[in-house]
Order: C-alpha cells, then structure tokens, then sequence
C-alpha cells in the first residue's frame, strides 16, 4: 500500500512522549532501587493498604449505585434547567478538592448544619473524619462522574429501540429486563472500575479526613513517611506498593476509558411512552433534587462562609494565590508543549497517545518521591518545590489534554491534509495558518482543564513546601489545620473562583472567533 | 509534456496501470466506471499517493519523489478547498505563499484575481459567507495565482446545480486560457468532457488508457463504457 497524503512531523511528537515517558518510568525506576524491601511492611503499612483497597470499593459501590436513579432520570425527564443541571454534573471534574473537604465539613463535620440539625432534635452527632468522611467525600465528587458515564450509555441506546417498545407495549419492567438492564449491566462495572482507579490515588480527602492508624491510606501513608519521618526508604516501599494499586485499577479502568466522551450530545432527551405515571415523575424529580442538593448545599456554604472571611485572610494567602496562578500558568505552557507535538504525531500513528497512560498509570506522590531520590544528590529539592509542582502538575493533565486534542488534529489533517499538501503549506507555516487556528477551541478546553487542575491541586507541592513556601490550597490546608476557619473559607472562595476563572477565560478565548 | 511510464499502483485487491502521455496544454477528460481508479490517477500525479513501480516524468524531468506542493499541478478538490478560518484574500494569497508573508505586489495579485472570477471586493470574507458557486470561484481564483502548468480537477462542482455548473466550467475555460495550463479533469458526466474537454482518458479495467479524442470515445463507446453510460 502505497501512501503519502499529508506528512506531519513525528520527530517532536516522539521527544516530548520520549521526555513524559522518562520522567514517569525514570521516577518509577528511583522509587524502585531506593525501596528498603527487606525490611517487608509492618502491620500499619498491611492496614494502609486495606483501607485504601476498602474505601475504594466502597465509594464506586456507592457512587454507582446512587448514580443509576439520578441517571434514569435525567434520561427521561426533560425539564427547564436540565442542560444546567448536566453542565454542573461536570463541574467536580475542576473543583478543587480541598475546597469541596471544607464544604462538606460546614454541612457534616462538627459545626455543621447536620450535627446542629441533630443536636436540636436530640440526636447523637455523627462525626465526619474516617471512613465515614473520606467515603464521603469521594462519593461527593464521583457521583456525578458516574451520572454522567450512565447517562450517556443511556442515551446511546437507539431512540428506535424506545419506538419499538412502546409499539409492542413494553411497561416500565418490560422496559428495564430488555432494554435497560443489559445497558446498566455493561456499563455499571465500567464506572465502578474508572472510580476505583480514582480512589485508589485520591490524595487530599484522604489528608483532610482521614489519617490515624484506622484511616490511611497508601498514598496517605508515603507523605507521612516522608514528610514526618523523613524515611524515604520506606517512603520508596510505600510508593512501590501504590505503583502496583494504581498500575492494576489502571488496568481496570483502561477498559472503561473510551466511555466518557466530555458530555457532547447529552442534552437530548429521548421520546418515551413508558415513564407516564404521576409516582415515576415525583421520584425522578425528588432523586434529582435530592443529588443537586447534595452537591450544591457544601459548595454554597463554603461560598457564604469565605465570602464574610475575604477581608479577614492573611497577607500569605494573597501571595500563596500568586504562586498558585503562576504555578498554573506555567503548568499549562508545560502541558502545551508537550501535548500539541504528541498529539500532531498521534494523528499519524495512535500508538503515540499510549504515553498519556503513563500518567493515568503513575500517582503524584508516587512521581514526587521518585524526583526527590534523583534530585537529592544533585541539588536541595525543596528549593525546586514550585517548578517541579508545575512540572507533575502538567503531566498529569496531558491524558485529559491528549483525549481532547488528538482527535481534532486528526479531522484537520484529514479534512485539510491533501489541500495543504498541494498548495505546499508544511512545517512551521502549517502549524501557524492552518493547526492552531483549526485547534483554538479544543485547544483552549485542554488549557482551560490544565490551568484548572494545577490550581487546585495539594499534592507534590505537600510533599517538598517548606514553612515559607506555598500554593493556595496548601495555604488553605494551612489554615484549616490551625482552625483558622474563616481564613480559610476566604482562601476557598479566592481559589473556587480562580479555578473557574482560568478555565473560563481559556475556554472561552478558544471559543471567540472561531468560523464555521 | 506530462509522462506516466509503466505507472503501477497497488491497494488491496484493487491496481492501476498507466503508461501515457498528456501534452502541455491540452484538455482532458478522465471518465471510467466508479471505483475504476480515476481519482488516484489524478492523486498519482498530485502526489499524494507514489507508484509502486514506474515514474512520472514532466518535460524531461522524473518528479515521482517530488512533494505535492512542489509539482507543475494545481489542485481542486470536490470540497474542502477553501479553509473555513481564513479570508478569501488568505485562501488566495496561499497560492502565491504558503506561507502566507505577501507582499504589496502580490496582494495586488490576489486582488486581481478575485476581480477576474467576480469576486471582487469579497477579499475580507469568510468561506461561510460566501455561497457555493462563490466558493468555486475562488478555488478557481486560487489556481489563477498559482499559474501552474496543469490544473487537475477531481470532480469539481459536483454539489452546484446544471446552471452553476456551466457558468463554472465556462469561467475554467477562461482561466485555463489565460495561464495557457493544461486540464485533467474527472468527472462523472460526459457532457462536461464534450464541453470543455477535446480529450478523454479512459480509467476501465485496472488500466487508464492514452487520451483519445473525446467526441469519437463518446460517439461509439467501448463496452466497459457503454455500460457505465447506460
């Protein structure tokens, strides 16, 4: 076979995925030679790894099986407000963790408004921290990541499907034994296996509500050994055993990853003839009330409560914002760098795209304490603390970046390879007239994402700030740990509204002129 | 003179053979059954696919590793000539530049050559505003510029009605006459060849044949195309 429309250049493609994948295996690789194997895991390592593996189970368990009423719903309903209720559904995707953790605590911790709720009709407070939090939490931001990958199988489900139910006079069990049980059936495992792999790796809930003997987590338990005990053999062991979690729930999930699409064409409603009775219509609506309240009602407290705390925060937490912003900033550049070239050498060969795994597959924490060990002899790391947030923070985005730009490169240099060719457009001149203006609104999804993501995150940057150094949810985790809690609900706004203010601002400036 | 010598191409099940020979200038038809091959013989010349064995020669010169930017040939596709993001002048103007650094003088080109396919004073528009016989125009604009030996036309104006169609083959005619180029041109009607064409290749069989002249192929069609005319 005989081919040569349109040659993209490989070569940068293949040095950026050359650089993710020594960076990620390379991190591996220290982590692996430093790990202090003989000396085996003790009894608290053995139980940090069943929470981890427990906790996991429990919050896709119940991420899924919340997810399937609300998913039902909102795939029969249509109602003013749904494309909004559908939209939100995807906000958890760039809310950052810790300011969810401070939101829940003002609805379930202490001083919530459960346990005040409680306290007046007589009831025994429920306690927040443990099992009970971080399972929390994790449904928090997994149920309407499991609402929207059923949603979505739901709604590939052809509308003739429907017809011919209603034609042969299908009730709502009919309905569910042939049409929609082997859809959930198929389905259901997938975003069951993509949370766990979530959870398995999810750090800062664990930080914020777990810890103690009863409640750690393996990724949980490198940063105290690290960061407490400054013991980075065991530290290493640690991140070996979470290499081996995360590599396996990769697996799992890998199989699921073609599901999500980000939520194009759900804003359709399939004509039904089966979900007419007045008891269906108040259960869907109570489920879906019921969901956004919950997801809605910590993120409005928070808002509330920071707003009053805005003029209260320390100067730290202005400065830790700048370092945030600049962190992001550069986090995306990063990003940019590496996904274009990676994704212009995908749309010739898709074997390229394999390198955003090796993020998928590699934990921050994992990654940071593999760049401390090859770090340390050569220079103090913790001076490097900020770019090398910038730099794991990037990483970690390109899968999600990669996912959204390699198909785009690929319909431009389908759709526009042989004109491009034939009128001699190559190289630079390429990329500059006909790529990035094709790209501008994908690209500024991606950039919006990284921007986001960066900003939010407490990871790597826990693992190597000093007491002088700090991004904003460090900050912030700073706060909440002196129970500066009006500082830090302050600190939370600030963050909540640069997260989304970076995302909206690229997304949105992807968007702007962009023809046919 | 454009020269393909014992051409092969080979794609799955599916071969081309050529060995044949166009003269500069000339205007030819390429018709044959679909799927015959008729749009990868013009693809071999423009480049974008290379023979398995054989070469393609113009004047003397062997330019079967030659980029497709870099051949005597100018190309209009079926659709997708024109990218969406840029103005019609920019569309234009790539046919002078790929990269698009124009100076004075040849911003005066492209203007001209806009005003000559009656697209004078769209230069600032975008393709969406323009409507389909329009958008021809300036893919035709486009080859103006690009004054290159041989125009290759894979199914032009397919999407334009009977009227459109004629009113764009006649203005064709009037650029191929000012750049004195060549045509090959596929197309499925064979009053496009009679009209615009005085010689037809014939893509039958896995082969295409050496240009004939186009209204005694016509007349008394051989059986492979007297089936495909019906």
């Amino acid at each position: 076979m005989a081919g040569r429309a349109f040659q993209v250049r490989r070569w940068p493609g293949g040095v950026a995925a050359g650089l993710v994948a020594m960076l990620i295996l390379g991190t591996l690789l220290a982590v692996a030679l430093r790990a202090e194997a003989g000396r085996g895991l003790g009894p608290s390592d053995w139980a940090a790894i069943r929470f981890t593996l427990w906790q996991a189970v429990l919050s896709s368990t119940l991420s899924v099986m919340l997810a399937v009423p609300v998913a039902r719903a909102l795939a029969r309903r249509a109602f003013w407000g749904r494309r909004l209720v559908i939209a939100f559904l995807g906000a958890p995707f760039i809310l950052p963790v810790i300011v969810a953790v401070l939101g829940l605590l003002s609805v379930f911790g202490r001083g919530g408004i459960l346990n005040v709720a409680l306290r007046f009709v007589g009831l025994p407070e429920v306690t927040v921290y443990g099992l009970h939090g971080v399972v929390l939490a994790h449904v928090f931001f997994n149920l309407p990541l499991a609402t929207r990958l059923i949603l979505q199988a739901w709604q590939e489900i052809p509308a003739e499907r429907f017809r011919l139910a209603a034609q042969l006079g299908f009730g709502a069990r009919d309905m569910a034994r042939v049409i929609e049980r082997p859809m959930l059936r198929r389905v259901v495992p997938l975003a069951a296996a993509v949370i766990f792999a979530l959870c398995i790796s999810s750090f800062t809930v664990a930080l914020t509500l777990g810890g103690g003997p009863r409640a750690t987590t393996v990724e949980l338990a490198i940063y105290e050994a690290f960061h407490f005990e400054f013991d980075l053999g065991r530290a290493a062991l640690l991140a070996l055993v979470q290499i081996v979690l995360v590599g396996v729930a990769a697996v799992l999930a890998l199989r699921a990853s073609v599901a999500e699409g980000f939520g194009a064409g759900m804003d359709r409603v399939v004509t039904r003839w089966d979900s007419g009775g007045l008891r269906q219509i108040s259960l869907d609506f109570g489920v879906i009330v019921a969901a956004s309240l919950f997801l809605l009602v910590p993120i409005l407290m928070v808002v509330v409560e920071g707003a009053a705390g805005l003029w209260r925060m320390p100067v730290q937490v202005w400065s830790a914002a700048g370092v945030s912003l600049a962190v992001a900033l550069v986090s995306t550049a990063i990003m940019l760098v590496l996904a274009l070239p990676i994704a212009i050498a995908a749309a010739a060969w898709r074997g390229f795209e394999a390198v955003g795994l090796l993020g998928i597959a590699a934990s921050p924490l994992v990654v940071g304490v593999g760049l401390f060990i090859v770090i340390f002899p050569i220079a103090d790391p913790f001076t490097l603390a900020l770019p090398i947030t910038a730099l794991v923070n990037a990483v970690m985005a390109l899968p999600f970046a990669l996912r959204i730009l390699v198909g785009p490169v690929r319909d431009v240099v389908a759709g526009y390879g042989r004109l491009s060719a034939t009128l001699g457009i190559g190289g630079w001149a390429w990329l500059r007239l006909i790529l990035l203006p094709r790209l501008r609104g994908p690209l500024g999804f991606a950039a919006g994402l990284t921007a986001a993501l960066s900003m939010g995150d407490l990871g790597v940057i826990a693992l190597f700030a000093d007491a002088e150094t700090a991004t904003l949810p460090l900050q912030m985790y700073r706060l909440m740990g002196s129970y500066q809690m009006e500082a830090a609900a302050g600190a939370a706004v600030l963050l909540l509204g640069l997260s989304f203010g970076l995302f909206w601002v690229f997304d949105r400036g992807g968007r702007n002129h962009v023809d046919a | 003179m454009l020269t393909l010598e014992n051409v092969m191409i080979r794609q799955g099940d599916f071969t081309l053979g050529a060995d044949l020979s166009i003269d500069a200038g000339a205007r030819v038809a390429v018709i044959g059954p679909s799927g015959a091959g008729k749009s990868t013989l013009l693809a071999l010349i423009a480049g974008f696919f290379a023979p398995d064995s054989g070469r393609i020669v113009w004047n003397g010169r062997d330019m079967t590793g030659d980029a497709p930017g870099a051949r005597p040939v100018a190309m209009v596709f079926q659709d997708n000539n024109l990218f969406p993001h840029m103005t019609v002048a920019e569309n234009v103007g790539l046919g002078l530049r790929p990269d698009l650094r124009l100076g004075p003088e040849e911003k005066a080109r492209v203007e001209e050559a806009l005003g000559r396919v009656g697209l004078g004073g769209y230069d600032g528009r975008k393709p969406a505003a323009l409507s389909g016989g329009q958008q021809s125009r300036a893919a035709l604009a486009r080859v103006l510029v690009q004054d290159r030996p041989f125009v290759l036309l894979d199914e032009p104006f397919a999407a334009l009605g009977p009227a459109l169609k004629a009113e764009m083959l006649d203005l064709l005619q009037e650029v191929l006459e000012t750049t004195g180029a060549g045509l090959l041109m596929v197309s499925h009607d064979p009053d496009d060849a009679r009209r615009i064409a005085p010689q037809t290749i014939l893509v039958a069989d896995g082969r295409a044949d050496a240009p004939m002249p186009t209204d005694a192929l016509l007349d008394d069609p051989p059986p492979v195309l007297r089936a495909y005319l019906g």
